[in-house]
């Protein structure tokens, strides 16, 4: 039993890194072919640290990432501690569910149906070539927005309502005690917000493909018209360092999670 | 009392606002191109085009790939969810950083080192040329392509049903086994009735994508299979008929829709069985 399921864990294992594996092992090929190996080369990152055209669409993945996930981390939080106060309970519900709707539909309807409003827009103001950075970061805040705000939203109800009430009883004022008492306490509920939207974003290809025009081209845009024609293992080597960095990243806050478990095992103990 | 309620005004308007414009407008959007001609004159012409020449065969093909490829990801993923379950906390752990981690890469990436690894002139077909077995035709085949949408999708199948099962209380079981049941009869009349919320999460997370996906089957079907979403992006990407394209999406979204309701019954009946 015991070597069956763990045979059955590897099996599900190889099925999600092949790829992965192969990609890495023909980032290093010297050839330029990506289905034999003809020797072990580091020419093809060398290769990528002069294409400015890749490391220009890295700059603006990252750009978009950070921009998008900014300002949906302020609005969504703003519209968590707004839902949460609400006592409409009509309101609240209606709220909710348009909220849902992004996570819900398909990727493909809304970079489409966000591209239809967008080309409509552009048709009464007449400006031609509407799509670029704004509709990109816009879109790319629409489709944050729910997983920030349900990120802060159970935080939120978790925490007791008298405090900063208590704040403004000693005198705060409604801002101070928002940002003294309420902020501090919602703080997880932000930064896992915060990185999920972050990832996404870097992340996105669907909504940005239909949201995005010619002069702004994102990472994954860039690699879709790549993978159109015949891919050369310069891709494989840039998908390869973003792997490690995925990698190292998550074996952090992996380590420092275990570390935390070890600890609170021990103070129980104790 | 008005206070308050001026001041949760002030923080829901905003949120509000941006929802209006930027998701329920965009939708108004697809609903008034699809019922418009080039010239915004009022049109059915766009829906009545789905229901001739290809479409409806698109619209059979692509419920079919993504209903088959949901159905192998719960297959693959029920077993690996009680395989974990049953392990150390570490094991859990290290197997789920693991689930987590492709599902951080690009998947343009993933599925085009799929077909490097299954083409004609890829890694497979290499090796058995070269030993003298000859080609076997793996990509450009309906089993590639769902092949491919359980490769990119079956995380969203593990993670639901795994985090369902890991919070299942184990009394519950052991009750049951007290009481007699055996090993089979435990996991179909206990078990799966209480990781059903997961399952049926699982299966909304796996199928929406799949039904709605247009890169997976281009580059593993080489363009042989025209699912909804290849139609939709041909609309809008290349063909320019944006008319048509919106009334793909709005008849997506509303199967999209049904299959939601029909999914959310199916639960409820069952809560009822376990009750």
């Amino acid at each position: 039993m015991k070597i069956t399921s763990k045979l059955y864990m590897a099996l599900v294992m190889i099925f999600l890194y092949a790829p992965i594996v192969v990609m890495i092992i023909f980032s290093f090929n010297s050839g330029k072919s990506t289905a034999v190996f003809t020797g072990f080369s580091t020419k093809w990152y060398a290769e990528l640290a002069n294409d400015s055209a890749t490391l220009e669409a890295l700059k603006n993945t990252i750009v978009l990432a950070i921009c998008s996930s900014v300002i949906s981390v302020i609005i969504g939080t703003v519209a968590a501690i707004g839902i949460y106060k609400l006592k409409m309970k009509w309101l609240k519900t209606t709220i909710l569910s348009v909220t849902n709707i992004p996570m819900i539909n398909p990727e493909i309807v809304t970079g489409v149906s966000m591209m239809l409003l967008f080309v409509f827009i552009g048709k009464l103001v007449n400006v031609q070539d509407v799509l670029g950075f704004n509709t990109l970061l816009i879109a790319h805040i629409t489709f944050n927005l729910p997983y920030v705000i349900l990120s802060v939203l159970p935080v939120l109800k978790q925490t007791d309502p008298h405090i900063p009430e208590a704040a403004q009883d000693l005198g705060c004022t409604p801002v101070q005690a928002f940002f003294k008492v309420t902020l501090p306490s919602i703080r997880p509920g932000i930064i896992t917000g915060f990185l999920m939207a972050f990832t996404l974003s870097l992340d996105d290809f669907i909504i940005s493909y239909f949201s995005s025009g010619p002069e702004f081209q994102t990472l994954p845009i860039k690699i879709f018209s790549m993978t159109k024609k015949h891919v050369k293992p310069d891709l494989y080597a840039l998908s390869t360092l973003i792997f490690v960095a995925i990698l190292v990243l998550l074996l952090i806050i992996n380590f420092s999670q275990s570390k935390a478990e070890n600890k609170n095992k021990r103070n129980m103990k104790g | 009392m008005n206070k308050t309620k001026s001041s949760s005004m002030i923080t829901n308007l905003p949120y509000i606002v941006w929802s209006i414009i930027f998701i329920i407008a965009p939708l108004i959007m697809v609903a008034y191109y699809a019922f418009t001609d080039r010239d915004a004159n009022f049109t059915l012409s766009n829906i009545k085009l789905l229901w001739s020449g290809h479409y409806p065969e698109i619209f059979g093909i692509s419920i079919l790939f993504a209903v088959i490829a949901t159905a192998v990801c719960f297959i693959i993923s029920y077993p690996l969810a009680l395989v974990m379950v049953k392990s150390s906390n570490k094991v859990q752990r290290n197997v789920m950083l693991l689930v987590m981690v492709p599902m951080w890469m690009n998947f343009l990436i993933r599925t085009y080192s799929w077909r490097n690894i299954l083409s004609d002139n890829g890694i497979i077909n290499t090796f058995l040329e070269s030993i003298g077995i000859g080609k076997l035709e793996l990509t450009g085949t309906a089993g590639a392509v769902i092949f491919g949408m359980v490769y990119n999708f079956l995380p969203y199948m593990i993670l639901p049903i795994y985090s369902v099962m890991s919070k299942l209380d184990v009394k519950y079981v052991e009750a049951a086994e007290d009481l007699g049941a055996t090993k089979i009869q435990v996991l179909l009349r206990v078990i799966f009735p209480l990781s059903l919320p997961g399952v049926i999460s699982g299966i909304t997370m796996v199928f929406v994508p799949s039904v709605s996906t247009f890169y997976i089957s281009q580059k593993l079907g080489e363009g042989k299979f025209m699912l909804i979403g290849d139609s939709i992006e041909l609309q809008f990407q290349q063909a320019n008929n944006y008319n048509l394209g919106a009334s793909l999406s709005l008849v997506l979204m509303v199967l999209i829709i049904i299959s939601m309701l029909i999914m959310n019954k199916f639960s409820d009946d069952e809560g009822a069985v376990i009750i």
